[in-house]
């Protein structure tokens, strides 16, 4: 496990940019790599604590399995949801080419 | 026990008039308008005005009233929506650029309830990109400025919001809270704001921030209004999962019941350091008002809320870095073309979100990715779990506990924009009860040393509501009574 206390490297900061497809400048890259920094020292009071036997919580209040009956019911207008997007072809969203890149 | 009867509040006093046909809801909505068009420039507390749309509605209202129909319990009433709550057909932004012009298609289930109450939506209202921020300064559109001195943030996230309830804008507003973003604002704003159990108010049609705690709530210029308008829009609602099944708490019939006899903790770890003085000084004013009032006022120990603040800029940001990934420029919102789809997502966002955005989804996603799961989002996860059982331990002893909602009154604009971490130090008397899912309000306890206003926080167990409400009618009272 890799020590909390050490703040983010800059060339993580950029990875973490790519992860989060988000293209940012050499300044913005410097600015981030601070100020992430500052928060995640900051979050190094949690690593002091002893969390042992303690279970996770996800949610403040656990409703398990809800689901609601198996029944046809009016949905939000198609015409309606295609017209705000920024392209469409045929009834459908329509984006650039995505064979042949990277993943 | 004391049964005064509370005072209506100004929304309630609305419904009351036009229902009555002692005042017709389009007088109502033109006094509201002639308000925003005196101030707006100066405070833009608004994303959008919806000026025509309001008169009409206020028109049908009237015409219901004409013709015998019952209008609803808050007929006439302008009410603000802050802009991440879905309007079908109005545009819906949450202050970014990525969202700009897009009109949803459907409506958030709290402003459907509020339709059929006959509530009118007067406007869509300002806040930090996305619900990120404490100030209005992270908005797109530019910062919302506090109605009790403009050089002076709101706060926020709510702070349009906020800010046009305490300019008179309406009587009543919708925020939502995810660590703070309607009591803080509320704080600073000098007016009420509510923060619900988690899952007693619908968020089906509120845009996601961080989804394990978002909630809806109130905002007005009295208790009763706050607790008028959490009874309209809590309650089941099967388009959200999340959602308590069961009705809204009944919290008006409860508001004179006074607080005798009841155990109130002062939260220890939230009254000392880091706290300013005046707000300190409110603070323990609230705490004679409530014991002279026949409650035990004694000193809580929250320990785990310390974490609160580390736990949450864990958590919430990896929540959002998940929830924002929907914003790829495909299906709705902004697009920058590029001849590739992975090129067009990353430009999309790029240019889309602003720079507090960018920064929690990077927060997130760092906090989210492989080899510092365990240490950061796992483990702030158990910290939640130690701050819930902390709770739970106060709460055997206490019925409710009382803290200050902000450290300070509020900030002058740009004076914590440059430093992210200063900024986020304003939740840590909030954070504490979005981590838990637990209900808290703020009320309007006077002011500082600078003539600002401020608040006091009361927080309770789950669905604790109806004993939170009470105690904020009795600080509201000797507020009134010039305490």
């Amino acid at each position: 496990m890799l020590a909390m206390s050490q703040p983010i490297s800059r060339d993580e900061v950029a990875h973490v940019a790519r992860l989060a497809r988000l293209r940012l400048t050499d300044d913005e890259l410097d600015e981030f790599t601070g100020q992430l920094g500052a928060v995640l020292a900051h979050a190094a009071d949690v690593e002091a604590l002893d969390v042992t036997g303690i279970e996770p919580t996800a949610h403040p209040m656990p409703l398990r399995n809800v689901v609601r009956a198996d029944v046809v019911r009016p949905s939000i207008d198609r015409a309606e949801v295609l017209a705000a997007a920024p392209a469409i072809e045929a009834g459908q969203f329509k984006v650039p080419s995505i064979l042949g890149e990277e993943p | 026990m004391n049964t005064t009867s509370p005072t209506p509040g100004a929304a309630a006093q609305i419904a009351d008039d036009v229902r009555r046909g002692v005042r017709s809801a389009r007088s109502v909505v033109e006094e509201h308008l002639t308000r925003i068009d005196a101030r707006e420039a100066d405070i833009h507390a608004f994303n959008l005005v919806l000026r025509a749309e309001s008169l009409a509605a206020a028109d049908a209202i009237d015409a219901k009233v004409a013709a015998g129909d019952d209008p609803g319990p808050l007929a006439g009433v302008p009410v603000a929506l802050k802009d991440n709550l879905c309007t079908h057909g109005v545009p819906t932004t949450c202050s970014s650029r990525i969202l700009e012009g897009w009109r949803p298609p459907y409506d958030a289930t709290v402003v459907d309830r509020l339709r059929r109450a006959g509530a009118i939506v007067i406007g869509k209202t300002n806040l930090d990109e996305f619900a990120m921020g404490s100030s209005t300064e992270n908005s797109a559109f530019g910062p919302t400025r506090n109605p009790h001195d403009l050089s002076r943030v709101p706060g926020g996230s709510s702070g349009g919001s906020a800010a046009a309830v305490a300019a008179g804008f309406a009587p009543v507003a919708l925020g939502s809270d995810t660590g703070g973003s309607i009591r803080q604002p509320a704080s600073l704003c000098g007016v009420v704001g509510v923060k619900p159990t988690y899952g007693v108010v619908s968020r089906y049609g509120l845009i996601a921030f961080a989804s394990s705690l978002d909630q809806i709530g109130p905002f007005s210029t009295s208790v009763h209004d706050a607790a008028v308008m959490l009874e309209i829009i809590g309650g089941h609602d099967p388009l959200d999962s999340t959602s308590i099944p069961q009705a809204a708490p009944s919290l008006v019939e409860v508001l004179g019941r006074g607080v005798e006899g009841l155990r109130i903790g002062i939260v220890a770890e939230l009254a000392g350091e880091g706290i300013a003085p005046d707000v300190l000084a409110r603070l323990h004013e609230a705490a004679r008002v409530l014991e002279k009032a026949g409650a035990t006022v004694d000193s809580a120990t929250v320990p785990a809320v310390v974490y609160g603040l580390s736990a949450y800029y864990l958590i919430a940001p990896a929540e959002a870095s998940s929830n924002l990934a929907r914003y790829d420029g495909v299906r709705y919102g902004l697009r920058v073309d590029a001849p590739s789809s992975s090129e067009m997502n990353e430009l999309s966002r790029t240019a889309g979100f602003g720079a507090e955005v960018k920064r929690r989804i990077m927060l997130g996603t760092y906090a989210l990715s492989a080899g510092y799961y365990d240490a950061y989002y796992g483990k702030a996860q158990k910290v939640r779990t130690l701050i819930i059982n902390d709770f739970a331990t106060a709460y055997r002893t206490f019925d409710l506990l009382l803290s200050p909602t902000s450290p300070t009154t509020a900030f002058a604009l740009g004076a914590k924009t440059a430093d992210p971490l200063t900024m986020y130090l304003n939740d840590i008397c909030t954070i504490p009860s979005n981590l838990a899912g637990q209900p808290a309000i703020s009320v309007p306890f006077g002011v500082g040393d600078d003539g600002l206003p401020i608040g006091v926080q009361l927080l309770a167990p789950l669905l604790g509501e109806p004993t939170m409400f009470r105690a904020a009618a009795v600080l509201e009272a000797a507020m009134s009574v010039g305490s």
